[in-house]
């Protein structure tokens, strides 16, 4: 049975620099990269390759030797040029410069209909897409040998200048239903395509059979799966789910249809400090080096990697994460503000109406800086994170559960159900500044590994 | 501003690890907070945009709530003394005689409590919060004019070092601090904070004739047991003569005597409005509050043995502190309930225990402080079942 959800909990963060639906001609970024960090989970990472070496797209570059039949493959084919190691020798990333043209591995096309489940499982796994299937609880790169109660793909991103399928994934339907049908396959259960109530799906997504289409509407986080699978079929203790993005989703189309790792993406560059908003069309962990010379407003900014939520810091010339199609610039707000608790302001973002905050009076767009305006404290105020979390859950408890690391309530206050991108509505409007997705994670990390 | 900036950054070796003042550090740091938003960015990995507001921001809110009330208290409290010494006052004549009376107490209150932070925040070096904002506002408001400043001084450590400090400080609080004061001087001092003497300062005037220091709780509970009279008749007939009756408008509005800030409902509903307005208190306490407390005064009414219990339960919401306590100290968050569910069976039950103590109890004429140290020690308990329930309906989930 389909679903029709309607979420009133959450806050749509409006901010200025939404791509406009266009392809930019930035100069193509030259080198990639594979971030082993980007991977959460992954426990031992193996590296496959030599600098020097020459790959493909789909050359094996590395595994985990915790689960070593999904393979982490090069996106693009080229030279492998550095592989950075940080403290203790931990990997940090492997940069690939990228020819002209790109070739692949021949991975050999299949026939979903043919293939038996496991072999599918297999097929996916060492071809380097499988990492875009994430397991719930926890958020971690599948097990492929784990048979999932459902899988869940988001069909919309409600997070502040998301990219927008309907443009990033046009003309890929072909592609997107092949990978439904193998997904189909994976599973014991269903799979879900979870659409956008409140607008017309795109093309990509309106026809697709072989899976359950659900709508949900409402403000942000009504896009972000780990809030749908818990209006859909909530995981409980010993249940395993999975998640794909659409990204993957496509990909595994490919493979199937084409035989290849296709790891080309249309990615969005956004935010208030990029002078041309727009959508470009490169590869996954691409540098954005290209993407930002002479398209920044000013020179005192942050390059975030993903959306401004659960995203993260990268350099000028650092690389788009591998579950990531946007990167936003925007201020850095390392600046003291004379009173700036106290001066009144129609210019700042916030969820609140405190004092002099009339955020709400403004119109359009906000320009927002890394500024915490303030700083950290003890949980004071209550119901505010259950003002934005559209889930049966109780969020101050679950977080002091997990600060005194006490498993029992952990668990039973559904840390199954949540990972860091579905409280980082709670952490931004957190007037006592805690790192909740920090601690989110930390929480999990103790269930999964004591 | 630069200025002022630069003279932090010039003072800030001192207090740095190494320096001869490291110990203030947090001292430094407070004041540089207060004066200066901090340049603090966010993390690498995570929310990298934060809201603008933060704790500073909310407690400045209730702090700015609380003002309607304080400058109607000060206002009152003049007009209470050259009413019970049968002068006529000008605005001005009140308002001063009234600030005479209030800012030394609000001075008091604010002085020692911050200095008994500071001091637990260099010994346990951890940063200055900004409860104490508020607390030492209520702390004020909630005195009777004239106490003596010494006990306010008191009181004000006794809150903050047994009420918070030994908890580990703003957020880790049981019991609402202001009320702590309060309760202390309650019963270590109750000469000077109960009866009917303490309510209106005379100085070296005398009372004219007719006049009685009497608040409208006493005299509704006098009511009760002489039984001659409803005690709608002996509020309306109280100081009539002079003109400071208590009749249902003069308690709303506030013209009666009580603890500095208390006496105005209508103060304290403007104060709720800025807090719901706000979002900054839960309307759900609020509300449910005054809902518990119409209730149970409607309970008592059917069962009335005597006049108090007959007294129209909507009386109880203007006279004594019901108000400004439900708005002002029932909301605290630290020491409410903290789960949504729980907050309506709080509030409900403080609007309930607050009209039982008034009406049953002869030693404690005024219920909501007892009420709200009493709920906040329940909060916890209330929570407790409200996220059983949480996890319950999780575990039942699962075998379905």
């Amino acid at each position: 049975m389909s679903k029709i959800v309607k979420l009133k909990k959450g806050f749509d963060i409006k901010l200025v620099g939404k791509a406009n639906q266009e392809l930019a001609d930035f100069a193509p970024a030259q080198t990639f990269a594979i971030k082993p960090t980007d991977f959460v989970g992954l426990q031992r990472p193996k590296v496959l390759v030599n600098e020097g070496d020459t790959v493909k797209a789909g050359t094996p570059i590395m595994f985990d030797k915790a689960m070593d039949q999904v393979i982490y493959a090069s996106p693009v084919s080229g030279e492998v040029v550095e592989i950075k190691r940080g403290e203790k020798r931990k990997l940090l990333e492997i940069k690939i410069l990228a020819d002209q043209t790109i070739s692949h591995e021949d991975l050999g096309k299949a026939d979903v209909a043919s293939l038996d489940r496991d072999a599918l499982a297999a097929k996916i796994a060492g071809s380097g897409i499988w990492p875009n299937i994430i397991q719930r609880p926890y958020g971690v790169v599948a097990n492929p040998t784990d048979i999932p109660k459902a899988i869940f793909v988001s069909g919309f991103d409600t997070n502040p200048l998301a990219a927008d399928y309907g443009f990033t994934l046009k003309g890929e339907d072909k592609y997107f239903q092949a990978g439904i049908d193998a997904l189909a396959k994976l599973t014991s259960g269903k799979v879900h395509l979870n659409l956008d109530g409140a607008s017309t799906p795109p093309a990509v997504f309106a026809n697709v059979k072989n899976a359950e289409i659900n709508k949900f509407s409402g403000p942000h986080p009504a896009g972000n799966v780990g809030i749908q699978i818990h209006h859909l079929d909530p995981i409980n203790k010993g249940e395993i789910a999975w998640t794909v993005n659409p990204y993957g989703v496509v990909q595994i189309g490919k493979l199937l249809l084409e035989g290849i790792y296709d790891a080309s993406k249309i990615i969005a560059i956004t935010g208030s400090e990029v002078t041309k908003a727009a959508y470009v069309k490169t590869f996954s962990g691409a540098c954005v080096s290209t993407f930002t010379k002479g398209n920044l407003n000013s020179g005192h900014v942050r390059v975030v990697s993903g959306n401004v939520l659960s995203g993260e810091k990268i350099s000028l010339d650092g690389f788009v994460g591998f579950y990531h199609n946007q990167i936003t610039v925007i201020p850095e707000g390392d600046y003291e503000e004379f009173l700036g608790w106290l001066k009144p302001t129609t210019t700042k973002l916030s969820f609140s109406k405190a004092l002099g905050i009339f955020s709400f009076l403004h119109k359009g767009e906000f320009k927002v800086d890394t500024n915490t305006h303030g700083e950290e404290r003890p949980f004071v105020v209550s119901g505010v994170f259950e003002k934005v979390l559209p889930m049966d859950i109780l969020p101050t408890y679950l977080f002091k559960a997990i600060v005194s690391e006490d498993f029992d309530e952990m668990e039973e206050l559904g840390l199954y159900e949540i990972i860091e991108e579905d409280v980082a509505l709670c952490e931004f409007v957190d007037p006592s500044k805690n790192d909740l997705q920090e601690l989110v994670r930390n929480g999990i990390e103790l269930l999964m590994y004591s | 501003m630069k200025a002022l900036q630069n003279l932090f950054d010039k003072l800030k070796p001192n207090f740095e690890k190494g320096g001869k003042w490291e110990k203030f550090y947090t001292l430094y740091e407070g004041h540089r907070t207060i004066a200066f938003a901090p340049d603090l960015t966010t993390k690498a990995k995570g929310a990298q945009i934060k809201d603008a507001v933060d704790l500073k921001r909310v407690m400045i809110t209730v702090v700015i709530a609380m003002i309607p009330a304080l400058l109607f208290g000060i206002l009152n409290v003049g007009y209470q003394h050259f009413l019970a010494v049968g002068e006529e006052a000008t605005f001005v004549d009140k308002a001063l005689f009234g600030a005479m009376a209030v800012l030394p107490t609000l001075i008091v209150s604010y002085a020692v409590g911050l200095l008994t932070e500071f001091t637990f925040c260099v010994i346990r070096n951890h940063p200055i919060s900004e409860g104490y904002l508020v607390s030492g506002m209520l702390i004020a408001l909630v005195m009777p004019p004239f106490i003596p400043l010494w006990q306010v001084a008191l009181a004000t450590i006794f809150a903050v070092v047994i009420g918070k400090e030994v908890f580990g400080g703003t957020g880790m609080n049981i019991l609402n601090v202001a009320m702590t004061a309060r309760a202390f001087l309650y019963f270590a001092y109750p000469a000077q904070i109960s009866g009917d003497q303490v309510w209106t300062y005379l100085s070296d005037a005398t009372a004219v004739d007719g006049f009685s220091g009497a608040t409208a709780l006493s005299v509704a509970y006098n009511a009760g047991v002489e039984g001659t009279q409803t005690a709608v008749e002996a509020l309306n007939a109280h100081n009539a003569s002079i003109g400071g009756d208590f009749s249902f408008m003069n308690m709303f509005m506030g013209w009666i005597p009580g603890s500095i800030g208390e006496t105005s409902t209508l103060m304290a509903l403007v104060g709720a409005v800025i807090l719901i307005g706000t979002g900054v208190a839960s309307w759900k306490i609020i509300v449910s509050g005054f809902a518990g407390a119409y209730i149970m005064g409607a309970i008592l009414n059917l069962l009335a043995v005597n006049e108090y219990m007959a007294l129209p339960p909507q009386y109880h919401w203007v006279m004594g502190g019901m108000a400004f306590g439900l708005v002002f100290m029932a909301t605290d968050p630290v020491s409410a309930a903290q789960t949504e569910t729980g907050k309506w069976i709080y509030g409900m039950l403080i609007g309930v225990l607050t009209v039982i103590i008034r009406v049953t109890n002869p030693a404690y004429p005024e219920g909501i402080m007892l009420a709200v140290l009493f709920m906040n020690v329940f909060a916890p308990l209330i929570d407790y079942y409200v996220v059983k329930a949480n996890k319950t309906r999780r575990l039942q989930r699962a075998t379905v």
